[in-house]
């Protein structure tokens, strides 16, 4: 009896997984049918450009900061992550050489996975000790860490990358503006794409990657109203494994290149280099795929083959934030460091490397300007 | 029988070997041991390390316990992971809607922790007490549900608050806090850390003192010979697995009540398996596991002073790692040496007896 009701239920469990994957396959031979016409993904024509996107003038000119002990406390992975630590790691090099800043005053600490909370305050608390003076803390695990130790030494100098709750006159918040950077590479997505489908692979579930989703959704949109963007997180909040995870990655970004996408986006730190895998795999003469890298210029970052396929990446300057901070504290003056670090100060931006859009560099460019001017309004949280 | 040497020969040996090893892999990386040992040793008296190192240690020192309730019973409780993740989530989210007078507020949120660890641990129990699902596989899986459940309940849309880049849930108001004792610049000794000493007395008293202890240590020897004494097999999994839960829920508490006063997405995660290590290292022993859990924190906060002066803190992971096989390792060798060495002695009052009749009659 119990066997017999058993297998029908295996059954109707089998028979319902059979006809949920044939309806995903119809529709997604429709999608790739249908979509192969690229008339049938219209496309808005950017905004007529106000003179372009100059380059900006530099925030301010360069100090010597031969006397400074700079202090980095990196987030899980440190240097050699291949983006988000490394273009930290970038601007203190350009400080060494730019600024006079001595090798042997610069110490890099990095956390570990699952650490206390405690753990970061001791780092930090070493690096105070040891008498750095700056010390910049990469990454937003260490605001409430900094919170502590920033106030019981009101005479250091503290910086935090990606975190702006922690209000103290001695601690300096440097924050993005990702959601531009991402509208740019999302637009550039939407221009290039044939089958008007598109992806993006989040790291982890949380805040910081939705900004991340929300400009590239955005952009995608203002380009090509009727594109559909597939969305995927690779771990639920709280599980920060999605960012250190390449197999999980490949697996997702397999799934939306199943499913029609021919571009993916990803922003899931060291499982990108699992996404970029998945889209070389799918990457065919007559069906090409392309990746968008993220915080670093990935197409020189990733090794070849495989970097090939990315066609841009979507800067995170944490260099520029680094190196201008340094510079800023080397000068005596904080205050000249904007709010946030946006496109009209070339802390977000995009890459050209590979040179696989300088078909539409000038069509970014105007978007670029529109949103400086601010005629175009990123949103930050996703609709 | 189980003299001083028995037990305390075998980690030793383990901390010297894996220290050795560690010696070993620092040259060949080309950095001093000597250094080294040095740093580890000094750190203790610098900044806060000493507290964080007590204060680690509580924690480890509940989880571990929380593992040892299983091993007692031969049940692995692999899910004190998730035990204890949800339990500190949800008594956060509780602790931080209430407004109660001090201490209730506080007691309310032990008691919060306890029974939502307990609950998740009573799934695996009742697969294995009515169905006969191996508690590994079980308790596992809860982990993984209790990872995404938990990213549900602090979701903004749910019980979570955005500040900056992070999510946090309500934070508790301070009549819900445990008070810790002050060392000024040299930190805060959590008031938990008493609890988690009393637990472990709690924890010694009920193995050795107790009718339930008696049956649990029973099964865990031998479940045919118990189940013939009159021991319930199925009840004696439920509860061992159930005790095992609500301590495991506890595990969150000290950091949530006398230093975070929320839950947020960066707290920490991993308690649950390193509290299975401190299990392994301590016996199962009331006073071994928290010898094992203050040298688990010991050379965790090791790690940070040894990054400072740049010697790789991996060889940390590599002294974790070593120790732990070691011990059982160790272990092994002494029990087989002292199995050994009765057999002789057996053997030879064997022998005499033997020949004392046989010298009578000649």
């Amino acid at each position: 009896m119990r066997i017999s009701r058993g297998f029908v239920l295996a059954a109707a469990v089998l028979t319902s997984a059979l006809v949920v994957t044939g309806c995903a396959r119809d529709t997604g031979t429709q999608q790739g049918g249908g979509g192969g016409a690229a008339t049938e993904c219209t496309r808005n024509s950017p905004p007529a450009a106000a003179g372009g996107a100059a380059t900006p003038a530099p925030i301010a000119p360069n100090a010597d900061a031969s006397a400074l002990k700079v202090g980095l406390a990196y987030d899980i992975g440190g240097r050699g992550d291949l983006s988000f630590n490394d273009s930290a790691a970038a601007g203190l090099e350009k400080a060494i050489s730019d600024l006079g800043l001595q090798q042997a005053n610069t110490r890099e600490l990095a956390a570990a996975e699952n650490e206390s909370e405690d753990a970061a305050a001791t780092r930090l608390r070493q690096l105070v000790a040891d008498g750095f003076n700056p010390i910049i803390a990469v990454g937003f695990k260490y605001a409430t860490a900094l919170q502590t130790v920033a106030a019981e030494n009101p005479n250091v100098q503290f910086a935090i990358v990606d975190d702006a709750t922690v209000e103290l006159p001695n601690v300096t918040p440097l924050v993005f503006a990702e959601e531009q950077g991402s509208f740019l590479v999302g637009a550039a997505a939407a221009l290039k794409t044939t089958s008007c489908q598109i992806g993006f692979v989040g790291g982890v579930d949380v805040p910081l990657i939705h900004k991340f989703e929300a400009g590239y959704v955005a952009g995608a949109k203002a380009v090509a109203p009727s594109i559909e963007v597939d969305v995927d997180y690779i771990s639920p909040a709280g599980d920060f494994s999605g960012f250190n995870d390449s197999a999980r990655g490949t697996e997702v970004a397999r799934g939306q290149l199943d499913g029609g996408a021919d571009i993916v986006y990803q922003a899931a730190g060291a499982s990108g280099q699992g996404v970029f895998e998945a889209v070389n795999a799918a990457n065919a003469p007559d069906a090409p795929k392309f990746a968008i890298g993220v915080d670093s210029d990935q197409y020189n970052t990733v090794a070849p083959p495989v970097n090939e396929v990315i066609m841009t990446s979507m800067l995170k300057r944490v260099d520029v934030a680094v190196f201008n901070y340094i510079n800023a504290v080397a000068a005596g003056d904080t205050s000249v460091l904007p709010e946030a670090f946006d496109l009209s100060v070339d802390g977000v931006g995009y890459s050209t490397s590979g040179g696989k859009i300088d078909d539409i560099t000038e069509q970014l460019d105007a978007y670029k300007a529109a949103i400086i001017s601010g005629s175009i309004q990123v949103p930050s949280e996703r609709q | 029988m189980t003299h001083l040497r028995t037990v305390l020969l075998p980690p030793v040996l383990a901390i010297v070997f894996a220290a050795l090893l560690c010696a070993v892999a620092l040259l060949i990386s080309g950095d001093s041991p000597i250094t080294a040992l040095t740093v580890m040793v000094t750190q203790v008296g610098e900044g806060t390390t000493a507290v964080d190192i007590v204060n680690s240690a509580a924690i480890y020192y509940i989880a571990g316990l929380a593992v040892a309730i299983g091993f007692q019973m031969k049940l692995f409780n692999i899910g004190i992971e998730g035990q204890f993740r949800l339990a500190a989530c949800v008594a956060a989210i509780v602790g931080g809607a209430l407004a109660l007078p001090p201490v209730v507020h506080t007691l309310v949120i032990i008691l919060v922790g306890a029974a939502v660890g307990a609950l998740w641990a009573s799934v695996p129990a009742l697969l294995k007490a009515y169905r006969g699902v191996h508690e590994v596989i079980s308790s596992i899986m809860m982990n993984f549900i209790a990872t995404g459940l938990i990213a549900y309940l602090i979701s903004t849309d749910s019980f979570g608050v955005l500040q900056g880049n992070n999510i946090s849930t309500d934070p508790i108001e301070p009549t819900g806090h445990f008070a810790g004792i002050s060392f000024g610049a040299s930190g805060t000794i959590f008031g938990f850390v008493f609890v988690a000493a009393a637990l472990g007395l709690a924890y010694g008293f009920m193995l050795n003192r107790t009718r339930f202890g008696f049956e649990l240590k029973a099964s865990g020897e031998s479940p045919t010979a118990a189940a013939a004494g009159g021991v319930d097999a199925r009840r004696m999994v439920i509860v061992a697995l159930l005790l095992s839960g609500a301590m495991a829920g506890l595990v969150g508490l000290p950091e949530l009540l006398g230093r975070d006063y929320a839950y947020t997405l960066t707290s920490p995660q991993g308690y649950g398996f390193t509290g299975i290590a401190v299990a392994l290292l301590g016996r199962n022993h009331p006073v071994g596991v928290a010898l094992g859990a203050l040298l688990w924190a010991f050379l965790d906060k090791s790690a940070l002073a040894l990054d400072n002066v740049g010697v790789p803190r991996e060889i940390v992971l590599i002294m974790q790692g070593s120790v732990v096989l070691s011990v059982i390792v160790a272990y092994e060798i002494v029990r087989r040496y002292e199995l050994a060495a009765e057999q002789r002695r057996v053997a030879a009052q064997l022998r005499a007896a033997a020949s004392a009749p046989a010298e009578v009659a000649s």
